[in-house]
């Protein structure tokens, strides 16, 4: 990372800090903010953030592995989340699962060599009456079939 | 099709008798209003209203125990966390029925006396939050949230949402309340109960969104009404989310008490072996037992209905749920953190053939000792699936005759 780049981080956290307070109580809010624009919570952020609420980035380390929403490391631009959960895998997951996996060259749990999407599986989306169901980002896709995923994820920049 | 919430408030096509009914914003804060704090606690006591989220704690209790005690801050949590699989009703309540779910909050929040009221709304969700906070502004503006609320001196009541990230495990209420304080989502020891020392340690009362959904149309139309729905000790009525092989799975308002034939049949259902009642966490129900009701009294559920017909292979579904399960134990304790393991190992080891029954005992032993050592309803109930599904379809799973029919599994 350069030094201006970590400048520039460390003002955002601090924006950031001041936004939603110092209180143990704003840090899971921090950290999704910094989740949903860069797609991971780098070391450097960590400890950032850690100073800045005056806590040992231990903390913050523990609360990032809890949540399967947060991620200490890099991943693609876009995170694809296919729900693998028991409606969803009835309604026909498998095949979309392989669709996928061929449209990208890439298994799940990667990411693409452009590094435009990562490929993850996730629990119950709460779209059972609509699987098979994913997660581009934070918007939610239904009703998946292997055209249309196709298409889906050619749109993703 | 990507979902698109742009107006949560429009296209409301549904009915049904209490939640699904006609309701105009803000009518139920004037009521309760109107009405006055004893008066709300009593008339929820009497309606029998239970939780809606799966536990079947009765409401009114939640409520006098917060609003009984002295202090200086107390809160009420919208529990918006529905991750149980096969669930999907909050999402509709939130998405089409958001007037609600808000109200039935500021409800609360007059009843037992808190100023805030926080969302928890599950990460999974957060496209819907724009559409939310939109709602919250409408109301402010409509003097149905801030100060002196409807012109009532002293009614001063916001709520703030807060989404999570991703964790099944906070939908347990001092999971979630953990979470809010910015912490691993691990459940806390009880007692203390969320109404004695909630969130930041104040008295807290935590509600299921169908819960507080319920609440504004109990006020308005009374308890009487509400208790001709339902049998006698589940009152009222319950949205389903049924799923699976049928062909109308959505959400339905029925009364409790009904019979899973019967809800078969509203669903349109053919071929049905199985329905799984409460999601992962609650039991498999074979054909020979569909004439049993849905309620507190017999199958207690926070409503999610998975229904598999003749061709599934219910080891497969069993391995589904274990394998959630184990993801998704927090790991704090003991028997649910190796417990779930364990279970998840057993149903390979069937599915390779690589069992004896001295073992598949032993496993049922340890479910037993998961269903009472667990510290929260996560490990207390993820064996009930393993149990069920073992037990009622024993002999397609072992293939008890097998010697017969000269099939191996």
């Amino acid at each position: 990372m350069l030094v201006s780049e970590k400048n520039a981080l460390s003002e955002e956290l601090e924006n950031l800090v001041e936004k939603y307070g110092t209180e143990r109580a704003s840090l899971l809010q921090i950290l999704q903010a910094v989740q949903r624009k860069y797609k991971y919570i780098s070391d450097f952020a960590q400890q950032e953030i850690a100073r800045l609420m005056n806590i040992h980035p231990v903390e913050v380390n523990s609360v990032i592995s809890f949540y399967s929403f947060l991620d200490s490391k890099p991943k693609g631009r876009n995170i694809v989340k296919l729900c693998k959960t028991i409606s969803c895998d009835m309604a026909g997951k498998e095949s979309i699962e392989d669709a996928i996996q061929r449209e990208l060259g890439i298994k799940f749990n990667e990411t693409t060599r452009d590094n435009r999407i990562t490929l993850e599986h996730t629990n119950c989306l709460g779209m059972c009456d609509q699987g098979p169901a994913m997660l581009v980002n934070d918007k939610v896709y239904t009703n998946l079939d292997i055209e249309n995923v196709v298409n889906i994820l050619n749109e993703i920049k | 099709m990507e979902t698109k919430v742009n107006s949560i408030t429009n296209g409301k096509k549904r009915t049904g008798p209490v939640i699904f009914s006609e309701y105009s914003p803000g009518k139920g804060i004037q009521k309760a209003i109107e009405t006055g704090r004893e008066n709300i606690l009593f008339e929820l006591k009497s309606s029998g209203l239970k939780g809606r989220g799966g536990a079947g704690f009765p409401v009114s209790t939640k409520w006098m125990l917060t609003a009984a005690s002295v202090t200086d801050k107390k809160f009420i949590v919208c529990n918006a966390d529905e991750g149980e699989p096969g669930t999907f009703k909050d999402r509709v309540l939130l998405m089409e029925y958001p007037e609600l779910v808000f109200d039935g909050m500021v409800i609360g929040g007059y009843t037992i006396g808190a100023k805030i009221g926080i969302m928890y709304l599950r990460g999974e969700y957060e496209y819907m939050l724009e559409s939310l906070e939109d709602y919250l502004i409408t109301m402010r503006d409509n003097n149905l949230l801030g100060k002196n609320i409807l012109g009532k001196e002293g009614f001063d009541f916001d709520i703030s949402i807060r989404l999570g990230s991703g964790a099944y495990v906070c939908g347990e209420e001092t999971a979630l309340i953990e979470s809010l304080e910015g912490n691993r989502g691990e459940p806390r020891n009880r007692p203390p109960y969320p109404v004695n020392t909630g969130y930041l340690g104040y008295p807290t009362v935590v509600n299921n969104v169908e819960t507080l959904s319920v609440i504004p149309h109990i006020l308005i139309k009374g308890a009487e009404w509400f208790k001709h729905f339902g049998t006698a000790k589940s009152t009222g009525t319950k949205l389903f989310s049924v799923s699976g092989d049928c062909k109308k799975s959505g959400v339905y308002e029925l009364p409790w008490g009904i019979t899973i034939k019967e809800l078969l049949e509203i669903v349109d259902a053919q071929n049905t072996k199985a329905v799984q009642v409460g999601g992962a966490s609650g039991v498999c129900i074979p054909n020979s037992q569909f004439n049993r009701t849905l309620g507190y009294e017999d199958l207690s559920t926070g409503g999610s209905i998975i229904i598999f017909n003749e061709s599934r292979d219910m080891l497969k579904v069993l391995k589904n749920f274990m394998e959630f399960f184990v993801e998704e134990s927090c790991g704090q304790c003991t028997p649910c953190r190796i417990g779930n393991v364990k279970l998840l190992e057993c149903v390979e080891k069937i599915e390779k053939g690589d069992y004896t029954f001295a073992y598949i005992k032993t496993m049922k032993e340890l479910s037993k000792t998961m269903q009472v050592a667990s510290k929260c309803g996560l490990g207390q109930s993820s064996p009930n699936s393993f149990l069920s599904i073992i037990e009622n379809f024993k002999d397609e799973i072992f293939n008890t005759s097998g010697g017969k029919n000269g099939k191996k599994r």
